[in-house]
């Protein structure tokens, strides 16, 4: 076998060890990656993408992190079911305050949090635009629904009257009180976690979940104007 | 006492200057988040001096780029100071800023501390770092993901201390036992991506250490010292200057030589 020959077997050979490592080895390092990225009820700063491009554009700089002010957003550290190194918070332990300048969104270098998308249309920052969530309510443990006198979600919630409301509803039990139903409007809900930070109950029932996670799309073809929860109720009566 | 004093500096000067900067920048990080200090917020991902000046990491930028993340300017500027200082300085990352550098020559320290001689468990090329790097390329690509940013050490390490560790700590300690106990010089020397990224963009580097053959009594002292031996080629050869970018310019090899020999050189160009 000549002198070039040998030359370009060994450098086919090299090429296919490479190739073949590349792929073995990439084969695993992708599952554990796929997995570790697979968290559909992470919390979000204000201002998130859409978690696929969160995930493709959030640096895991911490940035955000450093810079809010009530210690509520963490940054996903390994067992922490978290994808590492994102940010994220759980309201029943530190909600979001919607602080008005928004720090945290402020500080993202790379624009995975949106500012943008946080601005309203005159160039003024609105925090009410986040949609980091959605409250949710039990209604089989909220004690409000089982006719005690508690509205602690409501009077937490900074949107009070458009993101939640109490539909007041008479006891058929007592036959003589008033039920205080918590009722969330999606529309309104920025899933900041008030609600559920304020819950009296022993495991909160009323928490946010991802907006993807709980909601609903009813398609294109339902030509229906969307719904009004809000009861008809006379100012003094709220 | 003079004496030592002058053993000292003429001996670990830099060293003690890389873990001086290797632990303060790790502090800044922790008081930016802990007490609020802004002179370096953020992690070794991407950080900001004093509000103003963006730092970012330029490997995990071309991940987010490749995966499709839709970049804002902020982040890129800050990849290309990075990006332009390191091209100047060499791969100096990896000795001077990396906290896993102080895991694995602790390892190392370790490995001299008990004289282990045994050779290594298993045999790495030290081009399977390159390998790695095009892994991480093509798999950030396909999964539309920052791969590395899932598995690295480095960034376990830095934004375990800023913002909690979690089970990171136990990557590092395998990185530690790994480079103690499996491959000397394993981690750093093989395996991480982003020490072959620096290699790959640091060729034109404006320093660089310079050798003194004739001063040279071929005593090894460098060799041993160095966690990239094959770039010393030269020593004891012919003067120059170390010309091969997986140099990281820790310049160990600089305050070991008792010989006057190896040098830092701030002029070293590519004509060299």
């Amino acid at each position: 076998m000549s002198e070039v020959d040998q030359t370009r077997r060994r450098m086919i050979f090299r090429t296919l060890q490479g190739v073949t490592l590349t792929a073995v080895g990439g084969a695993f390092w992708a599952g554990f990656v796929h997995e570790n990225a697979q968290a559909e009820l992470v919390l979000r700063p204000p201002g998130a993408l859409a978690e696929d491009d969160f995930l493709a554009t959030c640096i895991r700089c911490g940035l955000c992190v450093a810079d809010c002010p009530y210690d509520t957003l963490k940054l996903g550290a390994y067992g922490d079911d978290v994808p590492v190194g994102t940010p994220f918070f759980e309201p029943r332990k530190v909600p979001c305050y919607l602080c008005e300048d928004i720090p945290c969104a402020a500080a993202c270098p790379t624009g995975a949090l949106d500012l943008l998308s946080l601005t309203d249309e005159e160039g003024e920052l609105d925090v009410a635009r986040s949609r980091m969530g959605v409250a949710v309510v039990d209604y089989n443990n909220c004690i409000a629904a089982r006719g005690l006198r508690c509205d602690a979600c409501v009077r937490a919630c900074p949107y009070m009257g458009d993101a939640i409301f109490v539909d007041t509803r008479r006891n058929p039990r007592t036959g003589k009180h008033a039920m205080l139903v918590p009722i969330v409007d999606a529309d309104y809900c920025t899933g900041c976690g008030l609600c559920e930070h304020a819950c009296v109950t022993e495991k909160a029932s009323i928490f946010v979940l991802p907006r993807d996670v709980a909601l609903g799309r009813a398609g294109e073809h339902y030509d229906l104007p969307a719904p009004n929860f809000t009861p008809e109720v006379p100012e003094n009566e709220i | 006492m003079k004496s030592r004093l002058r053993y000292v500096y003429d001996h670990y000067r830099f060293l003690i200057l890389r873990r001086t900067l290797q632990l303060g920048i790790l502090l800044l990080f922790f008081g930016a988040n802990a007490w609020g200090w802004s002179l370096l917020v953020g992690d070794l991902s991407s950080s900001r001096i004093l509000n103003t000046v963006p730092l970012a990491d330029p490997f995990a930028v071309l991940q987010l780029l490749l995966a499709g993340g839709a970049l804002a300017g902020q982040v890129l500027v800050g990849a290309l100071i990075v990006l332009v200082a390191y091209a100047l300085i060499g791969r100096a990352f990896c000795s001077w800023v990396c906290p896993v550098n102080l895991i694995t020559d602790l390892a190392e320290w370790v490995r001299r501390r008990l004289g282990f001689r045994e050779p290594p468990l298993m045999y790495l090329n030290r081009n399977l770092r390159y390998v790695v790097l095009v892994m991480v390329l093509v798999l950030s690509l396909l999964l539309s993901l920052p791969v590395f940013e899932f598995v690295s050490p480095i960034n376990a390490a830095a934004r375990g201390v800023a913002f909690g560790m979690g089970m990171g700590w136990a990557l590092l300690l395998a990185i530690f036992l790994f480079d103690l106990f499996v491959v000397r010089h394993g981690y750093c020397g093989h395996i991480c991506p982003l020490g072959a990224f620096y290699s790959l963009t640091t060729r034109f580097r404006r320093v660089r250490v310079r050798h003194v053959k004739d001063s040279c009594t071929l005593c090894g002292l460098c060799f041993n010292a160095c966690p990239e031996p094959h770039v010393l080629g030269l020593v004891g050869k012919h003067d120059g200057t170390v010309n091969n970018p997986e140099c990281t310019n820790c310049f160990r090899c600089v305050e070991v030589c008792d010989d006057d020999a190896l040098f830092v050189s701030l002029s070293g160009g590519w004509s060299k």
